[in-house]
């Protein structure tokens, strides 16, 4: 009975110690990623071919996802309002709900899967197969030239793509309400105009999607850096990546809102 | 350290986690030699050439390389440092996203302002240098594992180093690609002026090539001297590695358990 309590409590605190330390790790690693950023900001244009390789390949899934989320809330937002007698105030249901929450979300989750799981299996493989180390014994730092690219890559490329989702997404709302059901089209961009603040919405909007490029970008890296030199060791880390970056962006999220909540 | 010596290791030890590697290796790399390493596979011969290009430091013990202690020098030291070092990979670590142009023009990019032209010509000399010169425009997926290895060491060269590092320059290799190797790794040494260490457990070609030999067993060097001398030797470890043998100092079998313990049969029986 003793003995598997104190097994029990061994494991659980090996499970602590390993959390805090692969943190500390990866805060470590995040803040190398970030100061060494000079190389990014000499040449630009490793971070324009890292905005190619994230983001504008990223575009298909986000304009297509976008364009599917903005006519389902063009219908379900039609069909509430409708109740209330208040259908031309579709317009701006679907483009708050784009800006201020799934804009930035369902972009940044797309984001996670599409661009997040392919940084961190280029990652993992050029550790894998040693081509990091390599840089390295070149005195080209990796940090520099390769991962803090990739960084500011995603950080701006995620912003960009938030903000093609909810136009998309907006264009979606007016295909279905305004072309199909017949909402009436000056009631809808009128309303929305109105209704949208630049500071209260858009920017926060903004705020969230630049937050959850940092985060997914960042545990891309890591989980890339981090991953065992084989097979196996690659593919978990292109899971946990897509799995971590989901439950950050989450809760991330959450803790966003909150902090932008006004309650007016 | 004697001025004709560019590396000295001085009681070095080192350990992965809790599993010591290196337990005490004092070891000196003359100016302009080529020097072989070799030992059992998994007895820290890499490590070795990881220390001296400063990836890992030692926990014990002091690697000057050029008379400065390499574990102590800031990261903008040693950096300076490695320009003059070129490492040549167990399987070539070429960058797969780029041509083998690409590749060896690396280095030159990176630490250089040439202008394109003569990136291209000292990029064709490289090549030139290890026989691929013709090669230039392909792949590397597209290449033997022989060939990556030459352009990898045409790359590991592009800076004209004063010490090149090889990391088991003849595994997987078939006897035509390994003397070629070999050979590249002597005259290449001797054109450039550099220093050459050879991490490897190939005895035939490098006791063709090498000036001087370390034997690393278990963390520590149990032989030294030149082939010759060592050809001569009649220390056992040296006599079974030099000659292949299944018995002698180094057991053939990893440690474990009593042979009965693990048939799960009981002392009773």
């Amino acid at each position: 009975m003793i003995g598997a309590l104190d097994r029990g409590l061994r494991h659980v605190g090996h499970i602590v110690v390993d959390g805090v330390w692969k943190l500390g790790v990866a805060s470590r690693f995040s803040w190398f990623v970030v100061i060494r950023s000079a190389q990014s900001i000499r040449r630009f244009q490793l971070v324009l071919n890292e905005i190619y390789f994230t983001g504008t390949l990223s575009l298909i899934i986000i304009i297509v996802s976008g364009l599917f989320v903005g006519l389902v809330l063009g219908l379900q937002g039609y069909e509430t309002l409708k109740r209330y007698g208040s259908a031309e105030a579709l317009g701006t249901l679907v483009a708050l709900a784009l800006v201020r929450e799934l804009g930035p979300v369902v972009s940044a989750l797309l984001f996670a899967s599409r661009a997040g799981s392919a940084v961190t299996a280029k990652i993992g493989i050029m550790k894998a197969t040693e081509q990091l180390s390599a840089m390295e014994m070149m005195a080209v730092d990796p940090f520099a030239r390769v991962l803090s690219p990739i960084f500011w890559g995603g950080v701006i490329s995620m912003p960009l793509l938030a903000a093609i989702f909810s136009a998309v997404g907006v264009f979606g709302g007016y295909l279905i309400g305004v072309v199909i059901i017949g909402v009436d089209s000056g009631a809808f961009w009128s309303q929305m105009q109105a209704n949208v603040d630049l500071r209260e919405d858009i920017l926060n909007g903004l705020i969230k999607s630049v937050v959850f490029g940092v985060a997914v970008t960042l545990i891309a890296l890591f989980e890339g850096y981090d991953a065992p030199p084989t097979a196996e060791g690659v593919s978990y880390a292109v899971t946990r990546t897509v799995v971590t970056s989901a439950l950050a962006i989450l809760a991330l999220d959450f803790v966003l809102t909150s902090f932008m909540f006004t309650g007016v | 350290m004697s001025a004709e010596d560019l590396i000295e290791l001085r009681g070095v030890q080192f350990s992965y986690d809790a599993r010591a590697v290196l337990t005490g290796i004092d070891m000196a790399i003359p100016r302009g030699k080529v020097v072989a390493i070799m030992g059992l596979s998994g007895s820290g011969k890499t490590t070795i050439l990881r220390l001296i290009g400063g990836q890992v430091k030692p926990d014990r013990g002091s690697i000057t390389v050029e008379g400065r202690r390499i574990h102590d020098l800031s990261h903008r030291e040693l950096y300076a440092l490695r320009r003059r070092m070129g490492m040549l990979f167990q399987f070539g670590a070429l960058f797969t996203d780029y041509s083998v142009f690409e590749n060896v023009a690396f280095p030159l990019r990176e630490h250089t302002q040439f202008p394109e032209p003569l990136i291209r010509d000292l990029v064709m000399m490289k090549l030139n240098a290890v026989g691929l010169r013709g090669a230039a425009q392909l792949r590397p997926e597209a290449l033997s594992g022989g060939m990556a290895r030459r352009v990898a060491l045409a790359r590991a060269i592009a800076l004209d180093p004063m010490l090149i590092m090889y990391d088991e320059p003849f595994t997987g290799l078939d006897p035509i690609s390994t003397g070629v190797i070999a050979n590249l790794i002597r005259r290449l040494n001797d054109a450039l002026g550099a220093t050459s260490i050879v991490v490897t457990h190939d005895v035939e070609e490098s006791f063709k090539i090498v000036d001087y030999i370390y034997f690393v067993s278990a963390g520590t060097i149990v032989a030294q001297g030149t082939p010759d001398s060592l050809s001569q030797s009649n220390e056992p470890f040296v006599r079974q590695f030099v000659l292949g043998q299944t018995d002698g100092p180094v057991p053939f079998h990893y440690p474990a358990q009593a042979y009965a313990d693990d048939l799960g049969l009981g002392r009773g029986l």
